[in-house]
């Protein structure tokens, strides 16, 4: 296991952990980056798959905008944006937010639309008005799938971002990407170490916030307590 | 950074540079054909395994509860780990091999296959399993014959989505050596020349669709019980 204690002597070197190809400055990087791009999709994506939702209107296209999105690659969307915008940080944001988008229209549209038509009734019944209908019943009750469309883009950002280290930018993916090209597998290994356990971090992190997010009423009902650690799998839902 | 000096040096060029350049896409069809041949070799390889390994762990998780937190939480860090670390975390062992890709690509499918048989065979009612229990069924046999026929709409759906996004996810296996029509996509950004560029994308898109609408085709032919039921539902 002499490879593995490489890897360890690899993290303990202090070199690594200063300067702009240091693990501080890379995962700094790598966090603001993906912070970036999900905070613009989501103010992309989310009004417009909630106003849709509470409209149901557009739902093919809503619902469909998420498997279109998994036919293409991430990879190609990346270098696709390099011929249109150069290379560095702004093809990497370009992409990434194109990539969020999808899960996010499609897991709001969906979650504001499920919601029961019997409790939208009473709701009105009650002599709300839409908006307060929305915003008091709707949401409310949309909310583990709107996070859940949340935490899916976000893990696929964090996934993305790594490979924006081909295209000039840094990021944590810098280790994986001139490893490979080095040779130098102990890098390598290092870096993908570091990005899984931000993936994971990335995971946990929203996976709590989704906790605290979504109203206790309806907590216990929809949420299960073994997905802690298990990313939302897209919604198979037939096109 | 490798190729950085090239990239810059060929910003000037792309100006001029067209989407597609035919005379290149007719010169390269033998090559473009065994990077697509490649993509559908490893896609299909990763499918396969993939059902393989989890349609027992599906099993296994509805008859034991307790393994129903591993399975799920491991297979949930797999398909979190981003695609290129997966591959990275593989290579000190499996080197730069098509072996590396397929471990990889096999990972990400677990969870959703899992997943969607576990929906498929809970979503079986109560009433049907009885009616086999009392027809005499063996617990082996009522899996077999009649909880996995009725979960087969689900099973599908998650091999569509498993097979799509292996399809993508391909892709970055070029930067491991493999890669099919990933290969394509790297081609055009090295050498930052658009027609491999699109030419990769354009065909792994379609690779998808295809392999999406026909495993449709797959699900309809061996449901033949669920086509009116289907009809009827559209009618609604």
């Amino acid at each position: 296991m002499s490879f593995l204690a490489d890897v360890v002597r690899w993290f303990a070197d202090g070199s690594h952990w200063q300067g702009t190809n240091g693990i501080p400055n890379r995962l700094s990087e790598h966090v603001i980056m993906t912070l970036a791009a999900v905070v613009t999709a989501a103010v992309i994506a989310l009004p417009t798959g909630i106003g849709l939702g509470h409209a149901n209107r557009g739902g093919g296209l809503a619902i469909n905008l998420a498997n279109v999105g998994r036919a293409i690659p991430s990879f190609a969307i990346l270098v696709l944006a390099t011929q249109v915008v150069g290379i560095g940080a702004v093809p990497a944001y370009c992409a990434l937010v194109a990539l969020a988008v999808p899960p996010m229209v499609t897991n709001s549209f969906i979650g504001i639309r499920d919601v029961d038509a019997e409790v939208r009734q009473a709701a009105r019944g009650m002599g709300m008005t839409g908006t307060q209908v929305l915003r008091r019943v709707e949401l409310p009750m949309a909310m583990p799938m709107v996070l859940a469309g949340v935490r899916t883009a976000a893990v696929q950002v964090v996934a993305t971002a790594t490979i924006a280290a081909l295209v000039a930018w840094g990021g944590l993916g810098r280790y994986i990407i001139d490893g490979l090209a080095q040779r130098d597998f102990v890098q390598v290994f290092a870096g993908a170490v570091l990005v899984a356990a931000l993936s994971v971090a990335t995971e946990v992190a929203l996976a709590l916030l989704q906790r605290v997010l979504v109203p206790a009423g309806i907590r216990t009902r929809v949420s299960d307590k073994n997905e802690t650690f298990v990313a939302p799998v897209p919604v198979a839902e037939a096109a | 950074m490798p190729g950085t000096g090239l990239l810059a040096a060929g910003e000037l060029l792309a100006a001029s540079d067209p989407w597609v350049r035919w005379d290149w896409v007719s010169r390269h069809t033998d090559d473009i054909a065994a990077a697509t041949r490649q993509h559908v070799e490893l896609t299909v390889i990763a499918v396969v395994i993939g059902l393989a390994i989890s349609f027992p762990l599906a099993v296994a998780v509805r008859r034991w509860k307790w393994t129903q937190t591993p399975v799920l939480s491991g297979t949930g860090i797999l398909y979190t780990i981003p695609s290129l670390a997966l591959f990275a975390l593989l290579v000190p062992w499996t080197g730069l091999s098509r072996t590396t890709s397929e471990i990889g690509l096999v990972g990400y499918t677990l969870l959703i296959l899992i997943r969607n048989t576990v929906a498929g065979l809970d979503s079986v009612p109560d009433e049907v399993r009885e009616s086999a229990r009392g027809m005499g069924f063996t617990a082996r046999r009522q899996l077999l014959r009649i909880e996995v026929p009725l979960a087969v709409p689900s099973i599908i759906a998650g091999i569509r989505i498993a097979t799509v996004t292996t399809i993508g996810l391909v892709t970055v296996t070029a930067l491991i050596g493999q890669g099919g029509l990933g290969q394509l996509i790297l081609e055009g950004l090295t050498r930052d020349f658009r027609t491999p560029l699109v030419v990769g994308t354009v065909l792994s898109i379609a690779l998808a669709v295809v392999a999406d609408v026909s495993l449709v085709g797959l699900e309809r032919l061996i449901t033949p019980w669920a086509q009116g039921r289907r009809r009827t539902a559209g009618v609604r």
